[in-house]
């Protein structure tokens, strides 16, 4: 059975490669330096998100005993504008500009991972781990930081009302140059924490009693892995905005190519299958259609289908 | 050696367990038996520390169980559980071999394939071994379910009604195989059970519990009595002496 995850994984390894050789070299002119750091730039970037957002949903699945239920659709994305907004609504545009993108993406950093980590705690540990109610909760979550969203925007002037704008649609076609290493060094440290932990995820997978009953420290783990979900989802979301499908996408495409419960196959499967799906999407968007910035409508309309699919076959099992 | 002292539990300010003490000497099998309610499974989850343990102390062979890592209880103690659903998808020997995860840590060697071949073997699932576990039936799961626990190769086991949706003749094989486990490896396991000659005849020690106190211990002879019967489930029964053993007589 492992076998067979072999070959499938070479294969999305080089479906990758090929996809990154494409991306890098069709139709180049000029200069070959300045067009590669141009392009290599940007397949880091999304290379970077992808495995950011497939391994956060896979743990988080993992943790929560769901495949459907992902940190986005618990309203992360609203936690985000939520923040942006907060920001601009007390410091004016001059203010924010005036501190360095670096520092402002440490500060939002910092503030989504906190307000995350305290939601998840109280909920998640304290709530008797019941699904539904985190689900409910997340939802309620969201429309109350939506609705604070709102309120705050109206109150807003039109010069910072534009700036707003302009932070909330995620774009994948304009990640931040500068962010992308402190990002990659940060989404290394949790992989190799996810690394270190892969065996002890398979026993997560069977449930608490399971778990601490073959000697898992049960919330030492979870409130760890929590953290790490909170870093990486705060990294993607900071570097290209909020995208609420994506990981669902991937990550029950994983569940359908790998059938056991190996949780390093499984995330290499994910990882590998959002770098195809985002590479892809951005050369199809950029090149052949030459538009821009509309990748994550699409993304998020095959991810919300999935999200009814998956919702609907449940309800019918 | 088990030492259980001035254990007590409340659930919303309803005391299930009131003031346990017993302590048990390594080896042997000691059922636990008394009515519905009477607090047998909350024991044994504060035993096995799925349960936050408040008020007392439990240690097995001197480690305290709030004191001493989870990954050393792991080889200590295992229990089987009342409710077994596993979401993931996994077939009898995975399952069975999670149950290794205190000694291989993820990278199974030879000898706990050995183990876990042992096992299944004893547990009657050698055919079975590469189903998958949502395929089977109630009672080759929970055979399935004991098989992991004894591989966990603990020294001690709990068991929460290990019987549940097993067969005649199942459930005398797993008490046998129990029986054989305590004797032959010096293991001590400790079983929530309801059939009463059941538990009469594998077991070495009673602990009766009713209103979450012990209200009557003491070895299976002792307690197998019409004055003690009646008073821990009220209910009157005959007890007769058959071959030597004492069986409860209450099916008219």
């Amino acid at each position: 059975m492992f076998k067979q995850d072999k070959y499938i994984i070479s294969a999305l390894v080089v479906a990758a490669l090929v996809c990154m050789i494409i991306f890098l070299t069709y139709q180049t002119q000029g200069k070959w330096s300045y067009v590669l750091t141009l392009r290599g730039t940007k397949i880091i970037g999304l290379v970077l998100i992808a495995i950011a957002i497939a391994s956060s949903t896979i743990v988080f699945h993992t943790i929560s005993h769901n495949r459907i239920i992902t940190p986005s659709i618990m309203g992360f994305d609203a936690l985000y504008i939520f923040i942006q907004t907060v920001l601009i609504f007390f410091l004016s545009v001059q203010e924010i500009q005036s501190i360095s993108p670096t520092l402002r993406y440490f500060i939002n950093l910092a503030l989504m991972i906190a307000v995350f980590i305290s939601l998840f705690y109280f909920l998640f540990l304290r709530s008797n781990r019941s699904i539904f109610l985190l689900a409910l909760t997340g939802i309620v979550m969201g429309i109350f930081f939506r609705s604070m969203t709102n309120f705050m925007i109206r109150l807003l002037d039109p010069d910072s009302f534009s700036t707003i704008q302009g932070l909330l649609f995620s774009s994948f076609g304009s990640i931040s140059n500068e962010l992308l290493s402190i990002s990659a060094l940060l989404i290394f440290i949790c992989l190799v924490i996810i690394y270190k932990v892969r065996f002890q995820l398979d026993i997560l997978a069977l449930g608490r009693e399971k778990a601490i009953i073959l000697g898992v420290n049960y919330k030492k783990l979870v409130f760890m892995l929590l953290t790490i979900i909170a870093i990486l989802v705060s990294v993607s979301t900071a570097l290209v905005g909020p995208i609420t499908f994506f990981g669902l996408l991937v990550s029950n495409l994983a569940y359908l190519i790998i059938k056991n419960q190996n949780h390093v196959n499984l995330l290499v499967t994910a990882c590998l299958i959002a770098i195809i799906t985002l590479l892809v999407g951005q050369f199809t968007f950029e090149k052949l259609l030459e538009l821009q910035g509309t990748l994550s409508v699409v993304i998020e309309c095959l991810g919300g289908i999935t999200f009814i699919w998956i919702l609907l076959r449940t309800h019918k099992r | 050696m088990i030492k259980v002292q001035n254990v007590s539990k409340e659930f919303s300010e309803k005391l299930i367990l009131d003031d346990i003490n017993f302590s048990l000497d390594k080896g042997g099998i000691t059922s636990i038996i008394g009515p519905n309610g009477a607090g047998k499974s909350t024991l044994l989850s504060l035993m096995a520390r799925l349960m936050p343990l408040d008020q007392g102390q439990i240690s097995f062979d001197d480690l305290d169980i709030k004191q001493t890592p989870s990954g050393v209880l792991a080889k200590k103690i295992s229990i089987l559980t009342q409710s077994n659903h596993i979401s993931a998808r996994l077939t009898v020997l995975q399952l069975v071999m999670f149950g290794r995860f205190p000694h291989h840590k993820g990278r199974p060697q030879q000898a706990d394939h050995a183990h876990v071949a042992r096992m299944l073997e004893l547990m009657e699932l050698d055919e079975i071994a590469d189903r998958f576990i949502d395929q089977l039936s109630g009672g080759q799961q929970q055979r399935a379910y004991i098989a992991m626990i004894l591989s966990q190769d603990s020294d001690y086991i709990l068991l929460d009604e290990p019987l549940n949706n097993l067969d005649m003749k199942h459930a005398r094989n797993i008490m046998k195989s129990l029986r054989k486990i305590a004797d032959e490896m010096n293991k001590s396991i400790i079983l929530v059970i309801h059939d009463i000659n059941f538990a009469a005849a594998y077991s070495d020690l009673f602990i009766a519990l009713k209103d979450g106190k012990i209200i009557v211990q003491g070895s299976v002879d002792d307690v197998m009595t019409e004055a003690n019967i009646e008073l821990i489930y009220d209910m009157q029964v005959d007890i007769k002496t058959i071959d030597g053993k004492k069986h409860a007589f209450y099916y008219t």
